[in-house]
């Protein structure tokens, strides 16, 4: 090919404040097969594209090459915009002018001489492009949700309500993530179990949603609209279909002393246990760990207990296989755990606690009914002391960035203690109070203005105990640093809020990526807020990072728009760039040797092997075949080959060579 | 095992019990001292506020010195003298064009090689060893009192939590002590007020005092020649000032490490004391019974 059209962009002063445009434009004339070159301002805007399109026409270009900015910028525009003048888009070559040459250099001539060779790299490799067409995919019409939360159920709910099928995946034995466990929510103090719990019926019983409890995505291969996952359901030791959640075999556990994860060990529970009454599913889990039977070797008190025969102590995990098309990954976060501050006294004292513990207080289904009690005696607190960001925005004690939720959920406990015990005291430590959002400001001047909570602007040095009180030691900054001491009955850590256990290795299992302190990373964090990198999976809620729930709903949403918008597609469209085995005439038949050193090396097992059979069906010679709907178009089998059979489409070897020796 | 030593004034002086101390334990943990040749002040509490070029200076030198005897590490037992060689040491740290001019001031080569650790961090890495070598358990209730310097700014010291630190706490439980939970741990004891104000220091040190004796510590165990004196040399303003008589002694880290290791109270210095140490009887034994879990 020889007809090539070179365009140079200005991108305003970007390039053409360091590269000499209009003489690159000349140089790029004297290039063999280039009949046309041109400058101008901003080749991305219409008048520019249409310089393109024109030029196409009155030279019969058979290639492009635009000298401008990144390709991962503007190559689709381009390539858009030489298909609207009948030219194949992969004819068209994006060469980068802008990071790779004028933002990292000074003006100067060697710039423009740098320019030049980015050029002439790229008519090369033009000159020996080859028309591509896009490669169309079917899709899996069915969505994966991982995580159970309320970031989890409402991603579910609304992708299964727009007609698609839904298979919901949670690791602990119910349905509800955190929300399940607070008692009221900012900022209209409504019931949490109250709203939840209908949202976790209906997910149970959604006719397009297939809830898996106890299960974890232990694989993952495939690409969008085409993900293969393995999912581990563990074994809850119960024949799902036979448990009518009954619950005899509840009472006749003999193993009772076991820390109650659901009430944040205030209480214990049984070796068999359904998490909370309003678990969804209502079926019992063995906690093998802790049951006599496995621990032992006897004891079936359970077995004898139930009715339908339900208890299955040999039953084991199972893998299951699913083809999905689209992801949203919902796992949310944890909170610090507390030793990262011992100066506060917690696991020293029992009556500092942190903030998921006072909502298990304060929860009418919590251990005290919702009453606020203390745990060392089970009084009432008469003095309570709030210490906002235990460990948000403090590297030296915990993490840097603002926990978000603390400041609200803070004032929130404040105001439940004095509506539950009007006698009582509160007391608020805190660096700044973070209110922003609908009605939260209201919220927390409410907290202060009419029920009286005391919040003191300074941080606290050290909780002590003395005389049967807990004394929070701390300064108030705004009275000039003076160090106040409180003595109280009961102290609240508002501890930090961070990613949750195994989410890394769940991000690597994804190939998403995560941000600095572990939480997963969206691909823009203005305009591509619940997406990720790869494409087909979404993220929702706390697991991007710390949020409240009507923040965690929305984007639930949104990433349920987009499954939707996905799943809607009847196919997809790839990027042609994968790569292929060549072929020869008989008897040859490929340079293939059938080594399939390229088959391990595939880090998307797009390869398998292909039988070459004569007329008579006899098998000749078994070379490698690449499946493109798998290919990502990395090229490590090409690098592989020994005998150079592959190569990759739009990136040959031929073209690489090319553009190498044209320096 | 060999490690730099820097005694700084105070060790030679008002403090030579810490030094007969620290001098007898690493005898008995097989870890010879090797002070530093020709050693300086580090300018204590006055040289910085005179002269910030000055009290670089002489911090350095001392570091310089250390260098200079092939020393990797300085061990540097008085807290005031740790915090200012580790200040200088982190100043300098990354700063190249200043390391030069200090070095030309001092007339020294200076690399930054040498490391300044405190004694808690010393004795940490021979946590194992003085627990093996326990001759008699130490069987008190100790507060374990680190004021200021040793872990602060968290930045310099680079060393145990600021706030709540532990290594004094694990060095003590290793020889059968039992430290309280207490409220003065990092408090201020009024450092060098002692001269000026000593009726602050009377007042400051008092708190710490009252609360040590209002839960039963037999012994507060200090790593820092000048919170031994504020709360031992000004135990008469402190008891004029509580008006009350506390008996309480004051040990340094390294006598009560001594004593559980069996050195003679001779050696570790323990007659130079003002308040006199006199432990009561050692707290019975504590056996944990092995919960057996019942079969039902
Ligand atoms: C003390 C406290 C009080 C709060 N009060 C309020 C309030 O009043 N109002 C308000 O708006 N917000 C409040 N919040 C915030 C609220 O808890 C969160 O906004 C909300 O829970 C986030 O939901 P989520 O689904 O993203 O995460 P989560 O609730 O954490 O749910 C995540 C779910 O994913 C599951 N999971 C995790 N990893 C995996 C995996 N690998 N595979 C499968 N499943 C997995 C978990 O088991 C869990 O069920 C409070 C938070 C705290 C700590």
């Amino acid at each position: 090919m020889s007809r090539v059209g070179v365009f140079v962009c200005h991108c305003g002063e970007n390039i053409g404040s360091t590269v000499d445009c209009p003489e690159v434009a000349e140089r790029c004339k004297q290039m063999p097969g280039v009949v046309h070159a041109e400058d101008y301002k901003y080749l991305c805007s219409n008048p520019g594209q249409n310089k393109i399109k024109q030029a196409i026409k009155d030279h019969q270009l058979e290639g492009v090459v635009v000298a401008a900015c990144s390709p991962r910028m503007h190559e689709p525009t381009f390539r858009r915009a030489v298909t609207d003048a009948g030219m194949n888009a992969y004819l068209c070559e994006v060469a980068n002018l802008r990071e790779h040459c004028s933002w990292v250099h000074e003006e100067a001539d060697s710039t423009t001489e740098k320019a030049v060779d980015l050029v002439r790299l790229q008519l090369e490799k033009v000159k020996r492009n080859k028309p591509l067409q896009p490669i169309e995919v079917p899709i899996t019409k069915t969505a994966l949700v991982i995580g159970g939360g309320v970031a989890g159920i409402q991603a579910a709910l609304d992708i299964a309500d727009s007609g698609h099928k839904v298979i919901l995946v949670e690791r602990s034995p119910a349905l509800g993530g955190h929300m399940a466990q607070l008692s009221e929510t900012f900022p209209t103090l409504d019931c949490s179990q109250c709203i939840l719990t209908p949202r976790m019926v209906d997910v149970s019983r959604h006719p397009n949603i297939t809830l898996m409890t106890y299960s974890e995505v232990e694989h993952l291969d495939g690409f969008i609209g085409n993900f293969k996952a393995t999912i581990r359901k563990r074994a809850r030791k119960i024949d799902e279909e036979l448990c009518t959640g009954c619950g005899e075999c509840l009472q006749k556990c003999p193993s009772k002393d076991i820390s109650d994860g659901f009430n944040e060990g205030l209480t214990t529970r049984r070796a068999i246990y359904v998490p909370f009454t309003q678990a969804v599913p209502n079926i019992p889990v063995i906690d093998v760990e802790n049951c006599r039977h496995y621990q032992k070797k006897k004891c079936d008190r359970c077995v004898k207990a139930c009715p339908t025969k339900a208890i299955s102590f040999n039953q084991q995990d199972e893998l299951i296989h699913v083809d999905v098309g689209a992801i949203v990954v919902a796992t949310g976060y944890k909170v610090m755990s507390t030793e990262k501050f011992p100066e506060y006294g917690y696991g020293t004292y029992p009556d500092v606690i942190t903030g998921l513990q006072f909502e298990r207080y304060a929860s009418a289904s919590g251990p005290t009914q919702g009453v606020i009690k203390r745990p060392s005696d089970g009084k009432e607190p008469e003095t309570v002391v709030f210490i906002a960001c235990s460990g948000s925005r403090d590297a030296a004690k915990g993490v840097k960035y603002c926990s978000k939720i603390c400041c609200m959920y803070t004032a929130k406990h404040a105001m439940l203690l004095k509506h539950k015990n009007h006698n009582s005291k509160a007391y608020v430590f805190y660096m700044d109070i973070r209110a922003a959002g609908k009605n939260y400001d209201e919220f927390v001047r409410r907290a202060i203005e009419e029920d009286g909570v005391k919040y003191i602007r300074g941080r606290v040095s050290r909780v002590y105990e003395e005389d049967g009180k807990l004394v929070v030691k701390g300064a108030d900054t705004l009275l000039g640093g003076r160090p106040v001491e409180i003595k109280a009955d009961l102290v609240v850590l508002a501890t930090a809020s961070l990613p949750n256990d195994g989410q890394s290795e769940l991000a690597r299992k994804l190939h998403v990526g995560c941000d600095e302190y572990g939480f997963l990373a969206e691909a823009h964090p203005k305009l591509k807020p619940v997406e990720t990198n790869t494409a087909g999976i979404y993220l929702a809620g706390a697991c991007q990072s710390p949020r409240d729930i009507p923040e965690t709903v929305a984007q639930a949403s949104a990433a349920a728009a987009k499954v939707a918008a996905l799943l809607s597609r009847s196919h997809l469209t790839r990027e042609p760039i994968v790569a292929e085995v060549n072929r020869r005439p008989a008897p040859l038949h490929s340079d293939c040797t059938g080594c399939f050193l390229c088959e391990s090396a595939c880090p998307y097992r797009a390869i398998g092997q292909e039988e070459i059979l004569d007329r008579d069906g006899i098998v000749i010679k078994t070379i490698a075949k690449i499946n493109p709907g798998l290919c990502q178009g990395c090229g490590t089998c090409v690098a592989t080959c020994r005998t150079k059979a592959i190569d990759l489409h739009g990136f040959s070897n031929e073209q690489i060579f090319a553009e190498i020796m044209s320096l | 095992m060999r490690i730099g030593y820097y005694p700084g004034c105070s060790l030679k002086s008002s403090a030579r019990e810490y030094e007969e101390s620290v001098r007898a334990l690493c005898a008995a943990l097989d870890l010879e001292l090797v002070e530093i040749p020709d050693w300086n002040c580090c300018g204590a509490s006055s040289a910085h506020v005179m002269s910030a070029d000055l009290a670089l200076g002489l911090r350095t030198r001392n570091l310089a010195q250390a260098e200079a005897a092939g020393l990797d590490e300085v061990l540097t037992p008085c807290a005031a003298c740790f915090s200012h060689l580790a200040e200088a040491r982190m100043e300098l740290a990354d700063n190249p064009n200043k390391r030069q001019e200090v070095a030309d001031f001092i007339g020294l080569p200076y690399s930054g090689r040498v490391r300044v650790l405190n004694v808690l961090a010393v004795l940490d890495r021979y946590r194992d060893r003085i627990a093996a070598k326990v001759k008699n358990p130490f069987r008190y209730k100790v507060a374990c009192y680190y004021g200021c310097l040793l872990v602060r700014p968290p930045e310099v010291v680079q060393f145990d939590r600021p706030e709540n630190p532990q290594s004094m706490d694990r060095l003590l439980e290793a020889v059968g002590a039992k430290p309280i939970p207490w409220a003065c741990k990092t408090e201020c004891c009024g450092a060098s007020f002692s001269v000026t104000r000593t009726d602050v220091v009377a007042n400051l040190s008092g708190r710490i005092v009252a609360d040590a004796v209002k839960r039963n510590a037999a012994a507060i165990v200090v790593a820092c020649p000048m919170c031994q004196s504020n709360l031992d040399l000004r135990r008469p303003e402190i008891n004029q000032q509580l008006e009350q008589e506390h008996g309480i002694p004051v040990l340094y880290i390294t006598q009560a490490l001594g004593l559980a290791l069996g050195i003679d109270p001779q050696q570790l210095g323990l007659q130079r004391h003002l308040v006199p140490v006199e432990l009561p009887e050692p707290e019975p034994e504590v056996v944990t019974a092995d919960d057996d879990d019942d079969d039902d």
